[in-house]
Order: C-alpha cells, then structure tokens, then sequence
C-alpha cells in the first residue's frame, strides 16, 4: 500500500455537510499512478516505490524514461515520476495501477506542491514587515529601512530583504479528506492546496 | 482530461437546489429555516425584502431586510444550504437597481416598493 498519491490540482469550490456547515475544498484529480521501479533496501539501501503520473506525448520521452518505463510494464507514457518512501514493499508489482481509492474520506492528511510564484517582492508582502504609513506626511511607505546597528558594521546573513518570491515546495499540514470519487479519480480535501489551479500536488498520509 | 471548470461544477452538483422559486431584488421572500433547540428541529420563517443577491452557483446568496419590532434586520442565507428549508415569493417589487442598500435609508412610506406585475 503507498502512502500517498500524485495529483493536478483542478480549483477550488465549497460545499455543505449534512448538518449545513460549508466547508471549502480544493478538488484534486488524483492518480491513477503506475508503479515504475520498486526499490528495496538490499539492493538500493531504502525501501521506497517509485510511481509515475500524467501523459506526454511519446516524442517528449526521453529515451532512457521511455526503457524505464518498458522496462516497468506500463504502456501510458508517463509524465512525472515521483518515489514514496515505504517501511515494506510487498503488495506491490511492477505497472500496477494505484488509483485515488487509497483514501477514505475524513483521512487526516498533508499535500505538497510548488506555490505560486509572486516574482522580486518587497518585504511587506514576503515576511509581512508592518511598513510606514501612508499618510500623515510620511515619505516612506513600504520600504524595509534599517538592516542592521552601527556594530557590527554589517548586515547578517539570512537578513530579511525583497527577493524572489514563491514556487517553494510548500507541504500543507493538517489537511482531511473531504470526498472520494473513485470512478473520475477525484480527491476533495477541506481547505486551500499549495500552487496554481493544474499544478502537480502530491498527496500523502498525514504522519503523527 | 475534462475541462476544470465543467469538473468543478459537476462536483458541487449534486448540493445544488433544483426546487428554488425564481426570485429578483426587490421582491419580498419568505425564508423557512430550521432551527435546532434541544435536540429538536423546528422551523422558522424570516420573511423580508430582498435587497441584494450574491455570488452565483453554491455561494449564492440572499440578503433579506425587515422592520421589527421598529428595528432593521437584515439575514444574510445561503441559497444552497441544508439548513434553508425552502424559498417562497410572497410579492414581486419592481426596483431599478441590483443592491437595494439605499432602502436602509428611507422609512416609512418612502422604503415601499412598486408591486411587478
């Protein structure tokens, strides 16, 4: 059984529960996943299972991805291929297909993605610095001001100034499984999902 | 894969309202809610103009405005929620406006609505 599962993130909408509470969730399309390489501790030093997500077009293969894959038993032309490290890895087979079945709704759960990305911003927005007033005469606005003291006669490194902004690998913790459509391979999960609509998620069981 | 907006809505289909009375601003709605007390569910009815509707699909909501007892009220209930029994048109006004927010300012007979026919 793997721990988790790769997915595109499709948007986010709300619904009710029985007792009429709404409750926000991002619907991911969820698997299937193929099974492309299973790795064991005898032989590669750790337990995992590699699994491959998605479509390409057979030209976009590379050719060691495309005898991987022959090499796995998986016909599709995968896109990503991602490991899930696993304690044992029996149960599962080369180009068997793990569908968004693993799941079961109000699983406590983590997903990961690459967040959006916000480009060179200033430190207002990227570590929430309170910044100036905007009015009462003020002349600075959203500036960061002071990086340091007069002694040392530096700045420190790891000091808090603009730069680049966003696609960081972020994991959301703490999330629960909503919904499950087995039949379309639909996963709902309460709250917001790191990344932009169509991006790579990957969903895994929430570890305590 | 399908379109992301036709599995979005798909997704929410299934808790949409199919039995809603077609209602505009301006006219005068009879919300039936349930209420829990105690264990018990009965309902209640809120019944008031409507001055404004929100958003579109499963957040669509109403807002509702009446006197009582000399003191605004304003409720604001999602159209789609369980916990709205149902929806019942008492009146159809005719106003010329989408928010009806300046009512808040008029009272008496100034804050009455032309019937639609």
């Amino acid at each position: 059984m793997l721990p988790g599962i790769l997915g595109t993130k499709i948007g986010m909408t709300h619904l009710f529960t029985e007792e009429g509470k709404m409750v926000p969730v991002t619907v991911i399309q969820a698997g299937p996943v193929y099974v492309t390489q299973i790795k064991t501790i005898e032989r590669d030093g750790y337990a995992a299972v590699q699994v491959g997500y998605g479509d390409a077009k057979e030209k976009q293969l590379t050719f060691p991805k495309y005898g991987h894959l022959k090499k796995a038993n998986v016909s599709k032309n995968l896109r990503t291929l991602r490991e899930f490290r696993v304690d044992a890895v029996d149960g599962v087979e080369l180009g068997q297909e793990i569908t968004a079945d693993i799941f079961a709704p109000g699983e406590e759960i983590t997903v990961t993605g690459i967040s959006k990305g916000r480009g060179f911003a200033g430190g207002v927005k990227r570590y929430h610095f309170r910044g100036q007033h905007m009015t009462h005469g003020y002349m600075t606005h959203r500036r960061p001001l002071s990086s340091g003291a007069t002694g040392p006669q530096r700045v420190f490194k790891g000091t808090k100034k603009p730069g680049r902004m966003g696609t960081d690998r972020v994991t959301q913790k703490g999330m629960q499984v909503f919904q499950v459509d087995v039949e379309r391979g639909l996963i709902l999960v309460t709250g917001s999902v790191p990344g932009p609509n169509g991006a790579l998620v990957t969903i895994n069981k929430a570890v305590r | 894969m399908a379109n992301k907006g036709a599995i979005l809505e798909s997704v929410v289909a299934g808790n949409l309202k199919s039995d809603l009375p077609e209602f505009r601003p301006g006219d005068t709605v009879r919300a039936h809610v349930k209420v829990r007390e105690g264990g018990k569910e009965r309902i209640q009815i809120f019944e008031g103009l409507c001055i404004s509707i929100k958003h579109g699909g499963i957040a669509k909501t109403i807002m509702l405005r009446k006197i009582s007892n000399g003191v605004g009220v304003e409720r604001t209930f999602p159209v789609h929620s369980p916990n709205v029994a149902k929806f019942e048109v008492v009146r159809h006004g005719r106003v010329r406006r989408a928010k009806l927010y300046y009512i808040r300012d008029k009272v008496g007979k100034a804050a009455r609505i032309k019937e639609r026919r």
